[in-house]
């Protein structure tokens, strides 16, 4: 069987991230756009952990970052979901055009 | 020796009265302002007389000779140790001379108004403008020191603006004085720059020094200040020829006159006060207090004085013969005198006789501020009575005013230089300075002459005389006591004032000089006041035809005059038109095109600019989400591909 390399990692990291940047991109739906910087933030911690295996095997660096990541995205995701929470409250919806009154 | 706070309390007085009365006047002391101010101003004039009679008979002579004292001296403003300003008082002979008149016609002026402004409505602050202007004449007068004189001269310019525009609903009124402000303002800008001169040669702002060290010949300043030149001509000649001009602008002397006649627009006791006995001569009394430079180091400006006087003396008395407005010829005959001041300053010199003019000069200040404040309080009974200006509505009056009347003439005599009053002493004194030096001068002085005989008398009976008077309405004669008082001391002033030996008091250097009194010399002006007279008698003493005619015949000239020679014209094509079109038009275009142009560019391109970009704040997470992205590749293939290194 094959081993898989780092080209394989960086392709799957690579999709994951434009999935993730479609994704945000196209979607309306708040929750939906969180899911999607979670894939983002995911993929970046494949390329470091990726990174990490393949170029300097005897160090923990890409490791470390990538707990820190995963710590960022959770409070991240708790702070975001607080906000589409109270968005609903006040708009009874979800969809991210009708947040835009927030640039005033 | 002199007593420093009874002569400071000569000034200082009627400022006081000047911030009890506007303080606290308009509530306090509505009724009793005018009986304060007088009582007040009674006082300053009793330590004036007393003042003035103790220099001139006890301590003023020092082996026969007028000592310059200096009484009191404060230093004010102290800059370096060589450089002060200081406030100090001088008594010298031509002082204590101006103190008593200022304080006698301003006690005239207080009392007769007690009658002519009562029941006035701005009653208490018209009493405390006239102590304020008091205060700043005498303050004027006293100064020791030329910096000290141009702040009470600008002091004696604001009294004088005030009371003005007394009448402030008035529009031609407020007209006036600010007329009067700004001509003399810009007058007084030439005697700045000259005190600066001065100063700047001399070293001092102190008249004593100053005068000192500009005329003793061997001193280095003089030396510097005549070997230094401006555009051919001497830095002490501009030095004085600008406070000449600053003297000029308040003694209303041709070209700066334009202010004087205007300024009638006040209340008749205030032209006789300020527009006819003290303010104008301030002008006169500057040179007379400068003299001493101006004759020894700078005759070059002391001739620019003898012509100007010239000049306006002979303008203003043929313009007086054409006015119908009462006040206007009177201020016009003030100018024509202070004129003749003027050129007798001009034409004298320093030193013993030759230093007559000098005295005639201050001579006929002194005698000119008994009879033109008489005409001017006469004048103002007779408005009071008859309720306007205008010559036309006069005539006969000399049985419903027979005191005013008789006052009246006393000083057109006067004036008119008739054998054995006032008038007749000081103006042949005049005449005769003119005489020994300057024989254009003398001519001029005595067409004047004869002009002012006829005009005062076209006056004279245009107002008394000519046709009856209708009596319309209630009237109640001369007015009283209060109006009538001062009336009857000018006259006595304007009969007896030139039997005073003057030049034993006031002359050049100090010593007495023996006036000689030639009988001969006196014939011609004599003899063309008496022509004059008998002319303005055979065509105003009836109602008759003959001044229409006289006037027809002379149409150019008598057009001419009758506008004032165009001068106000001249003026307004200068400022209006000149200045208007010519400097401040491409001035203000500049300023709204270039200066404003360039502020208000700066702001529409930024609101222009905001304008076209405010589109990319949407509120849309996802467009910014799009920037984002594509900034961060175009940088990622900046870094990769351009910068790399």
């Amino acid at each position: 069987m094959m081993q898989p390399g780092l080209y394989h990692l960086l392709f799957i990291s690579a999709a994951l991230f434009f999935i993730g940047v479609y994704g945000f991109l196209t979607r309306r739906n708040l929750i939906t756009m969180l899911m999607s910087v979670e894939l983002i933030l995911n993929s970046v911690n494949l390329n470091f952990i990726a990174f990490n295996k393949y170029v300097w095997p005897q160090r923990l660096d890409g490791v470390f970052f990538t707990v820190f990541v995963i710590a960022i995205a959770a409070a991240e995701a708790a702070v975001a979901i607080a906000i589409i929470i109270n968005l609903y409250r006040s708009h009874q919806s979800i969809d991210v055009e009708n947040a835009e009154e927030l640039k005033y | 020796m002199p007593n420093a706070i009874n002569i400071a309390l000569i000034p200082l007085l009627p400022l006081a009265g000047f911030l009890l009365l506007g303080l606290f006047g308009k509530k306090i002391f509505k009724n009793s302002a005018g009986i304060i101010g007088t009582l007040i101003l009674l006082i300053s004039a009793g330590l004036a007389i007393y003042t003035a009679y103790g220099y001139f008979f006890d301590y003023g002579k020092v082996n026969d000779v007028y000592q310059k004292l200096i009484p009191l001296k404060y230093t004010w403003l102290e800059f370096s140790k060589d450089v002060s300003i200081d406030m100090g008082i001088i008594l010298d002979p031509i002082s204590a001379m101006m103190i008593v008149v200022v304080t006698f016609v301003s006690l005239m002026v207080h009392i007769y108004s007690l009658g002519y402004m009562k029941g006035e409505e701005r009653y208490s602050t018209y009493y405390a403008y006239l102590s304020l202007f008091t205060f700043s004449m005498l303050g004027l007068v006293l100064s020791s020191n030329i910096f000290q004189i141009y702040i009470f001269w600008e002091l004696v310019g604001v009294s004088s603006f005030l009371l003005i525009g007394f009448y402030y609903d008035r529009p031609s009124a407020v007209a006036a004085s600010k007329k009067a402000f700004i001509v003399t303002r810009f007058a007084d800008l030439g005697f700045l720059i000259g005190i600066l001169v001065l100063s700047f040669y001399s070293g001092t702002l102190d008249f004593n020094t100053l005068i000192q060290k500009l005329t003793s010949p061997e001193s280095s300043e003089l030396k510097t200040a005549i070997a230094s030149s401006f555009l051919g001509v001497s830095a002490l000649t501009w030095g004085l020829t600008l406070v000449f001009i600053g003297g000029a602008g308040k003694s209303a002397m041709f070209p700066l006159h334009i202010w004087l006649p205007d300024a009638m627009e006040g209340p008749t006791p205030v032209s006789a006060l300020i527009h006819a006995a003290t303010m104008v001569v301030a002008g006169v009394y500057l040179v007379a207090r400068l003299f001493p430079v101006f004759a020894l180091s700078a005759p070059d400006a002391l001739s620019i004085v003898a012509n100007v006087g010239a000049i306006s003396a002979l303008f203003a008395a043929i313009i007086a013969c054409t006015q119908t407005d009462i006040k206007r010829v009177l201020a016009y005959s003030t100018m024509s005198q202070i004129g003749y001041m003027m050129f007798a300053l001009g034409v004298s010199k320093y030193g013993g006789e030759d230093g007559l003019g000098y005295t005639a000069s201050m001579f006929h200040l002194f005698t000119h501020a008994m009879f033109k404040a008489l005409l001017f309080l006469g004048a103002g009974a007779v408005i009071h009575y008859v309720h306007s200006n205008d010559m036309k509505d006069m005539g006969g009056l000399r049985k419903h005013l027979p005191i005013t009347h008789i006052t009246f003439l006393l000083a057109c005599l006067s004036i008119a230089g008739f054998p054995l009053l006032a008038g007749f002493f000081s103006k042949e004194e005049i005449l005769l300075a003119a005489y020994q030096h300057n024989a254009v001068i003398y001519w001029i002085a005595l067409i004047t002459s004869g002009l002012t005989a006829f005009y005062m008398f076209r006056l004279y009976f245009s107002i008394f005389w000519n046709k009856a008077y209708h009596a319309h309405g209630e009237h109640h004669g001369d007015g009283g006591v209060a109006m009538m008082l001062p009336l009857l001391l000018l006259a006595a002033g304007a009969v007896f004032a030139g039997y005073i030996p003057f030049g034993h008091f006031v002359s050049t250097d100090g010593k007495p000089l023996e006036s000689e009194f030639h009988l001969s010399f006196s014939i011609a002006p004599v003899a063309l006041g008496l022509i004059g007279i008998l002319t303005a008698m055979w065509l105003y003493k009836n109602e008759n035809e003959k001044p229409a005619k006289l006037a027809a015949s002379l149409s150019g000239l008598y057009k001419s005059a009758y506008h004032k020679f165009y001068i106000d014209e001249l003026y307004l094509f200068v400022t209006k038109k000149v200045l208007f079109n010519l400097v401040a038009r491409p001035a203000a275009w500049f300023d709204k095109t270039v200066v404003d142009g360039l502020v208000n560019f700066t702001g529409n391109t930024t609101q222009d600019i905001s304008e076209r970009i405010k589109g990319i704040q949407s509120g849309k997470v996802q467009q910014y989400a799009i920037y984002f992205l594509v900034s961060a590749v175009v940088l990622a293939l900046l870094f990769i591909y351009v910068w790399k290194g």
